[in-house]
């Protein structure tokens, strides 16, 4: 049975989907000590040395990877519909995809240098 | 309780009217009708040139939906009495074209279940001599759920992607594909998911999950339609992996 | 392809509101939902901020860490918070509607694959809050 093109959409919707995983396992405490309790004071912030400590490690690298790359993929793709639906803006699709996805990319492009470059 | 109750029905002329219109009917209010009792009250004894569509006036031809107070309902299965003291507002089913008063078209529903081929599709037919396919009541029980559709098309007034995505395949026609693709007789999947990985045929669903709150007949097609996201990823994967292997 | 009509599709069509979202109580909910990845985004953006803080050293980190501490990062990682939360929360009950696991012939009931993500849940979250707060 032949056909036109089979779309990627499966491999952009596998992103999403680990992305949302990352997202919805790891972001929540994030914030909460990273954005809330440390800098408001409520719980003992972590020493730059702690921090590079666990972050230099192969597995910690790795970890920081995960956590800032598949989320990004996962709002590119969630913010791409998003704006299809909500400003219906579909017939652009090709401005939003390469803001969403390229956004995405560009993040992970400069997530992994920076993870690269801690000592 | 009262023993009327007032019905805003929306009228709509194709040659006369440039958009639809709201007229107000006083039916009486009755604890066993329903508002296709009323629409037929009204048609039968007050206005005749009211149009709309019904069958079988219990919930299982799909006829019957409409829009009552903005919400996708079988009219059959609707009662009065719900809305008392009123007034209930009776409006076409959302996200079609409205032909005529509550009538819309549907030929773009119609047009896209042909295109997920929902049929048991053999990639050799058994001969009648070797008997009927047999299935056992667990390989029923998987895509049971889903064959409950009765094309009413509440879930495609539901869904908001419909509304604003022409080329979106739509609740119904999904899970009535997930119910082939299921099906242990069917050796079709291969074909379906040909037509379905096309750019927008599941891939616009964002997952609102309307579509499974207002069906009448429980199908869940939401869930139909993340499962079959799932299928087409795992097919998507192996003919990654397997480029060439095996159909 | 055959029609199914004699008359060429025609007929009203009203234009979908660009606040169509607004009309449902559902629909409002849905679009908070895909908006909580623009506060999953924001957050990543901070955690690069950070970790750009832990690579230059730390006087750059303990500026980050200050930036941090503004009234407005503060109100805006609150927001985060609550979203991404809402995020997982719904991400958590949608899970068993794409995986129709069957055991014994049946479907198994939709907590049995909810719970166990909300107890990873608390499991990586606890381990995570355990690696920062040991010193």
């Amino acid at each position: 049975m032949s056909s036109g093109k089979r779309s990627n959409e499966p491999f952009l919707w596998l992103l999403f989907s680990a992305g949302g995983v990352v997202a919805a396992m790891l972001l929540p405490i994030h914030i909460l000590l990273f954005g809330l309790a440390f800098p408001l004071g409520l719980l003992p912030s972590p020493t730059y040395e702690t921090l590079v400590g666990l972050a230099h490690t192969l597995i910690g690298r790795l970890y920081l990877l995960v956590l800032c790359i598949l989320p990004l993929f996962h709002w590119a793709h969630r913010f791409r519909y998003t704006l299809y639906d909500g400003l219906q803006i579909k017939h652009l699709d090709e401005l939003v995809n390469t803001f969403c996805y390229g956004g995405a990319i560009l993040g992970t492009v400069v997530a992994a240098y920076f993870i690269w470059q801690i000592p | 309780m009262a023993d009327k109750i007032a019905i805003e029905v929306a009228r709509y002329t194709p040659d006369r009217d440039t958009e639809p219109r709201m007229e107000t009917f006083e039916v009486p209010l009755r604890k066993e009708w329903v508002v296709l009792d009323a629409l037929n009250y009204i048609k039968d004894r007050i206005d005749g040139s009211l149009s709309f569509r019904w069958s079988c006036r219990m919930g299982v031809c799909g006829s019957c939906g409409m829009m009552v107070n903005d919400e996708p309902k079988l009219t059959c299965a609707t009662f009065l009495t719900d809305y008392a003291p009123g007034p209930v507002r009776v409006e076409p089913l959302k996200n079609f074209p409205v032909m005529r008063d509550l009538i819309v078209e549907i030929t773009d529903f119609l047009t896209k279940l042909s295109k997920v081929k929902p049929w048991i599709i053999r990639k050799e037919e058994k001969p009648v001599t070797e008997g009927e396919y047999l299935q056992s009541p667990e390989e029923l029980e998987t895509f049971k759920q889903f064959s409950m559709c009765i094309n009413c098309l509440l879930c495609y007034a539901a869904c908001p992607v419909y509304g604003l995505d022409p080329l979106f395949a739509g609740p119904a026609a999904l899970a009535l594909a997930q119910r082939y693709n299921l099906d242990s007789r069917d050796q079709g999947s291969d074909e379906r998911l040909d037509i379905l990985s096309q750019h927008d045929g599941i891939w616009g669903c964002t997952f609102v999950g309307e579509c499974t709150e207002v069906c009448p007949k429980h199908v869940d097609p939401a869930g139909a339609i993340q499962q079959y996201k799932l299928t087409g990823t795992q097919e998507w994967i192996k003919s990654f992996l397997m480029p060439f292997g095996g159909k | 392809m055959p029609t199914f009509t004699a008359y060429p599709a025609q007929g009203y069509r009203a234009r979908v509101s660009t606040y169509w979202w607004l009309g449902r109580r559902a629909y409002l909910k849905f679009i908070l939902r895909e908006i909580s990845s623009v506060f999953v985004a924001w957050f990543v953006l901070v955690t690069v901020v950070q970790i750009r803080g832990l690579a230059h050293g730390p006087d750059a980190y303990a500026r980050i860490q200050h930036r941090l501490e503004n009234p407005l990062a503060i109100a805006l990682n609150l927001i985060s918070f609550f979203f991404v939360v809402f995020h997982a929360i719904t991400w958590f009950n949608l899970a068993p509607k794409a995986m129709a696991v069957r055991m014994g012939g049946k479907r198994v009931p939709a907590i049995m694959i909810s719970a166990p993500n909300y107890i990873a849940w608390a499991v990586v979250s606890a381990a995570v809050a355990w690696l920062l707060l040991r010193g």
